[in-house]
């Protein structure tokens, strides 16, 4: 085993880790400051895929379904905290969690209904499909693009939680809601746009995936999974540590891959595992109540 | 025991005048199960339906043990079930172990096996109980399906097909559906008995008090993490019951018995039902399996139709079928 | 088409439910129902839900079309056929109900049908206890073996080791280096199994082995070492969505340019749901093809047939299980002169049919059907002639017995 495959796992490692967290950041938006488990959120990067692919298939333009896609599913993320979650905030935190469960049901379903159960080809955008030389190995341009696109999206959030006033009140009403309401901020405004904001990042992983790996109506419940390890490890709710489990898992799937290929998914939840017996609420994540 | 029990169906019924018919309810609970238990074969669509029914309900039984009475959400019981079923199936199938040990040993692996999960378990909290618990059910899962030469892997288990039931000289054809079925359920029936005496005993009542809660039964000076150990692993032995009689039933264990989808079903059966009362459970499996299967007869869609109507229930009816009919028959 | 199938059955549940309604109806005209004997009723479990989804209409099609031409034909000693087609869900456990409700309730005669390899063992093991005719589908070598053989199970569909067999020797040439990328379950093993014998007996070499999890959407940790070992050949030994994403990520890592990419199983359907691009000249095996009709009559009526019932739409392969598994099943009734278990047994051990794609016939030891494999290569976007137009039949291996294992090494006695 030589040196330069070793470096070119890794990298492959590092970037798996940036899909990851691309494919966990709406997951962990919407827990982190709603205390909601969004269990649609595999369904829902699904329909993100297929709604991609319809406006690319419209305008003819992969650009144009990278760009409406995001927004019009966040907004129909919107509709759905509305009508389907807000009723249940007063009530345990179970049942947002059961309500999403039955509703990647239906949107799961509905899709075949509209798309058909089989899968739809996607093709790469011309303008980044190819593999680019990096010196230890070759890789896809598109996924080079991908991690670029992540890391694009990570300082924006970055800057928007910590730069601005919006944030800042995302940030004070995930801590204590009654404060806001007692200083006169319409709450319920922020979660709706918070979980907008969640549900258009999980429909952007969608169409970003959606070149990569088979775009068809199952394609939600692996990224549900994979969502979920990330976003535990890293402890829910946490940016940095979605961050920081993402690469972490990318790296640990692809270090098995080069050893023990066969244990590649077994050792996401492994992984998983024993964070959480080790430390029970994730590496940055902090109690939650009971 | 009758003190407790008495008390909180006192604080449960509101009324005076309703506490009489609440407790006679509660009193009856089992023969009352017994009864409907032995009419299902006779209404259902196919008695392979009621054997479903049967299964599935005990499952849910055994989990509204831990998510109705103890309030805690597991998305892992796929495991124990699975489990109950591996073990009897090897048992038979590689040993030659009579059927009835094997029973016994499909619910003690998936007890064990519950006893090893709820330790680690129940020292998170929340939404991490929820996840530690699918997370290590799905551990459980790719283990079944490495081991493959133990478990069939992907293929399945199979080669136990158990089509005769010797007992003290007798021989029951257990390929005969409704023998088959009226064997299961005494099964399942002494189950409902067992969780029916649980829920009677004083630790029943700790276990709601911890529901409720879990700071002021842990200030009451109750040992709060013995009781959810208790609750979660005699909650895992009823699923493995459950695991060994679909095992008896089927012929097969499939790998999907141990997938999350499992789990989630069982969460689905339970609450559809009414979470946190006896009855709910059954009802709820009876409701889900009914639906799938007339639905799935007129309609490759039926996923929408179950996902829809499980949307309905948690936004408007969170008691479920049986709680809602309860609380509608005490508010009259 | 499909809707239609499913609605019958479910009048018949309605019916029996009713009872009485359904009693006084049959007391009313007992001579006609003497007259026209009892009806033949076929289960025929499929998974209409999930990623199989159009593979099991396909199937569903196909095998309603061999009813209908005999139903049409005044049935069988004037006897009709039914077809009770119900809904697997991909899932052993669910189709192990379904086949015990069409057998306690419906009172099927057989069962044709299962996609998946863990369906199909399910089925088997529930038909075997109680005697039931059932004709296998699904692709896999367990069935052939001694452990789960059923003296009432024929096995209409290829197995893995034909499959390899067929491919690998069109495909691999002596000195040929072949790198396999696996998917970690028995069918992935059986297909591995397959080829290796056979790049044996070819005389290539193996520069590695990467067993994946079965069910993985990312290959890319695997594309470094693939890339490393060099190989002339990438041969992706798993199936469905597997397959789509493995080679859809292997071309995206460039790995066509270096190697010729190789899959045991082609399908038609995931062809249609990866496009053109991807598979655009991966070669792979399968048992039906519609442009067979080129060479086959056989494949020409039944092309026609499909076409006529089904506005114009081709057969697929796994549909074409459908007409081939329901058509040598009925053929067979027929030969026997009714139901009876033993004569359609022994019925279907002397077929010799000719439905679709040319001579068959089932080997007496494992009623493993011998037959036919199409080696099959996906076509540029700019060769296709229209939509369905897919891939080149680049060689057909004969049906012969030499390409499948020995009954003896299946454990059976001589």
């Amino acid at each position: 085993m030589d040196a330069e495959l070793i470096a070119m796992q890794l990298f492959s490692g590092v970037a798996l880790g940036a899909i990851l967290i691309m494919v966990a950041l709406g997951l962990s938006i919407i827990f982190g400051m709603l205390g909601v488990v969004n269990f649609a959120h595999g369904a829902l990067f699904m329909v993100g895929a297929y709604a991609g692919l319809w406006v690319a298939s419209l305008t003819g333009s992969f650009w144009w379904g990278l760009l409406i896609a995001p927004v019009a599913i966040g907004a129909f993320g919107m509709l759905i905290e509305r009508f389907l979650i807000r009723p249940l905030y007063k009530r345990s935190v179970d049942d947002p969690l059961l309500l999403t469960f039955g509703l990647g049901y239906v949107l799961v379903e509905a899709v075949r209904i509209i798309f058909g159960s089989d899968g739809i080809p996607f093709q790469t955008p011309p303008e980044l499909s190819g593999v680019a030389d990096l010196g230890i190995g070759f890789f896809p341009i598109y996924r080079l693009f991908v991690v670029a696109v992540v890391a694009v999206i990570l300082l924006l959030l970055w800057l928007g939680l910590e730069k601005t006033k919006f944030g800042l009140i995302v940030r004070a009403g995930a801590k204590d809601p009654q404060i806001m309401r007692v200083l006169g901020i319409d709450i319920s405004k922020v979660w709706l746009l918070v979980f907008g904001l969640g549900i258009g990042l999980t429909a952007l992983g969608g169409v970003l995936a959606a070149p990569m790996r088979n775009v068809n109506p199952e394609m939600g419940s692996l990224v549900l999974a994979e969502a979920f390890v990330v976003t535990v490890i890293g402890g829910m709710g946490s940016l940095v540590g979605a961050i920081v489990a993402g690469l972490l898992v990318g790296v640990a799937i692809s270090m098995t891959a080069l050893f023990a290929p066969e244990m590649a998914t077994i050792v996401m939840f492994a992984l998983m595992a024993l964070v959480l017996l080790v430390r029970p609420h994730g590496l940055f994540g902090k109690p939650v109540r009971g | 025991m009758t003190a407790s029990t008495s008390s909180v169906a006192a604080v449960m019924s509101g009324p005076a005048g309703r506490r009489g018919w609440r407790a006679r309810l509660t009193a009856w609970r089992v023969p009352l199960s017994i009864l409907a238990l032995c009419l299902l074969p006779w209404l259902l669509p196919s008695q392979a339906l009621a054997v479903n029914v049967l299964i599935y309900g005990l499952v849910a039984v055994g989990y509204n043990l831990l998510f109705g009475y103890t309030g805690l959400l597991s998305f892992g019981h796929a495991a124990f079930f699975g489990t109950g079923a591996y073990a009897t199936g090897i048992a038979i199938g590689q040993f030659g172990v009579p059927w009835y040990a094997a029973i016994a040993l499909g619910i003690l692996a998936g007890g064990a096996l519950a006893f090893v999960i709820g330790l680690l378990s129940i020292r998170t909290r929340g939404i991490y109980f929820s996840m530690v618990t699918l997370a290590l059910s799905q551990l459980v899962y790719y283990t079944a399906l490495q081991a493959s030469s133990w478990t069939g892997g992907e293929n399945g288990l199979r080669g136990f097909t158990v089509a005769k039931l010797d007992l003290f000289g007798w021989t029951i054809d257990f390929l005969d559906p409704l023998k088959k079925y009226y064997v299961l359920m005494v099964f399942a029936v002494a189950a409902l008995w067992l969780v029916s005496r649980i829920l009677n005993s004083p630790f029943g009542a700790v276990l709601e008090a911890i529901r409720e809660n879990e700071t002021r039964a842990r200030a009451c000076g109750y040992d709060v993490e013995r009781s959810k150990l208790i609750s979660f692993t005699l909650s895992g032995l009823i699923c493995a019951l459950a695991g060994t009689l679909s095992a008896l039933h089927l012929a097969i264990v499939p790998l999907d018995i141990l997938h999350y989808h499992t789990s989630g079903m069982i969460v689905m059966m339970t609450l559809l039902g009414g979470a946190g009362s006896f009855f709910g459970p059954f009802i709820g499996a009876l409701a889900f399996l009914l639906m799938e299967d007339v639905v799935s007869l007129w309609t490759s869609h039926w996923q929408i139709v179950v996902g829809g109507v499980f949307i309905l229930f948690v936004l408007f009816l969170p008691k479920g079928i049986w709680g809602t009919a309860l609380s509608w028959r005490a508010g009259r | 088409m499909t809707k239609e199938s499913k609605g019958l059955p479910f009048l018949t549940r309605r019916a029996t439910l009713a009872g009485l309604a359904a009693g006084g109806a049959t007391l009313a005209m007992p001579g006609i129902l003497r007259a026209q004997g009892e009806t033949i009723r076929i289960g025929f479990p499929t998974p209409l839900t999930g990623p199989f989804a159009a593979e099991a209409k396909d199937q569903v099609k196909s095998a309603e079309l061999a009813v209908k031409l005999v139903n049409d034909k005044g049935g069988i000693a004037g006897r009709k056929v039914e077809l009770l087609v119900r809904d697997d869900k991909l899932n052993a456990g669910e189709a192990a109900t379904r086949t015990l409700e069409l057998i306690e309730k419906d009172k099927v005669h057989a069962i044709v049908g299962a996609l998946s390899s863990a369906v199909q063992l399910a089925v088997n093991e529930v038909t075997r206890a109680r005697g039931v005719i059932y004709v296998s589908i699904s692709q896999s070598d367990t069935i052939n073996e001694i452990k789960d053989f059923s003296r009432f199970t024929f096995h209409e569909a290829l197995n893995p080791h034909m499959t390899t067999a067929a491919v690998a020797k069109h495909t691999f040439k002596p000195g040929s280096k072949v790198a396999y990328l696996v998917a970690d379950y028995a069918y992935g093993h059986e297909m591995l199994r397959g080829f290796k014998r056979a790049q044996a007996a070819i005389g290539a070499t193996s520069v590695g082995e990467i067993l994946h999890p079965f069910g993985a959407a990312d290959y890319s940790t695997f594309m470094p070492r693939l890339r490393s070992m060099r190989p002339d050949i990438l041969c992706i030994c798993n199936f469905g969505r597997d397959q789509a994403n493995a080679i859809k990520q292997a071309v995206d890592f460039g790995m066509n340019r270096q190697s010729k990419i190789v899959v045991p199983v082609l399908l038609h359907n995931q062809r249609l749901a990866i496009g053109p691009e991807a598979f655009e000249g991966v070669i792979g095996g399968a048992n039906y093809y519609w442009g067979l009709e080129d060479t086959i009559p056989a494949a020409k009526t039944f092309n026609d047939a499909f076409k006529a019932a089904n506005g114009g739409a081709y057969p697929t392969d796994y549909g074409a299980y459908g007409f081939t598994g329901v058509s040598s099943l009925l053929l067979a009734i027929e030969k026997a002169g009714g139901t009876d278990t033993d004569k359609v047994i022994a019925a279907l051990e002397e077929l010799k049919y000719d439905v679709a794609k040319g001579p068959q016939h089932y080997r007496k030891c494992d009623h493993q059907s011998v037959q036919s494999v199409l080696v099959l290569e996906s076509k540029k976007k700019a060769e296709m002639k229209n939509e369905a137009d897919l891939f080149k039949v680049l060689a057909t291996e004969p049906a012969s017995e030499t390409i499948l294992r020995s009954c003896s090494e299946l454990g059976f006695p001589a």
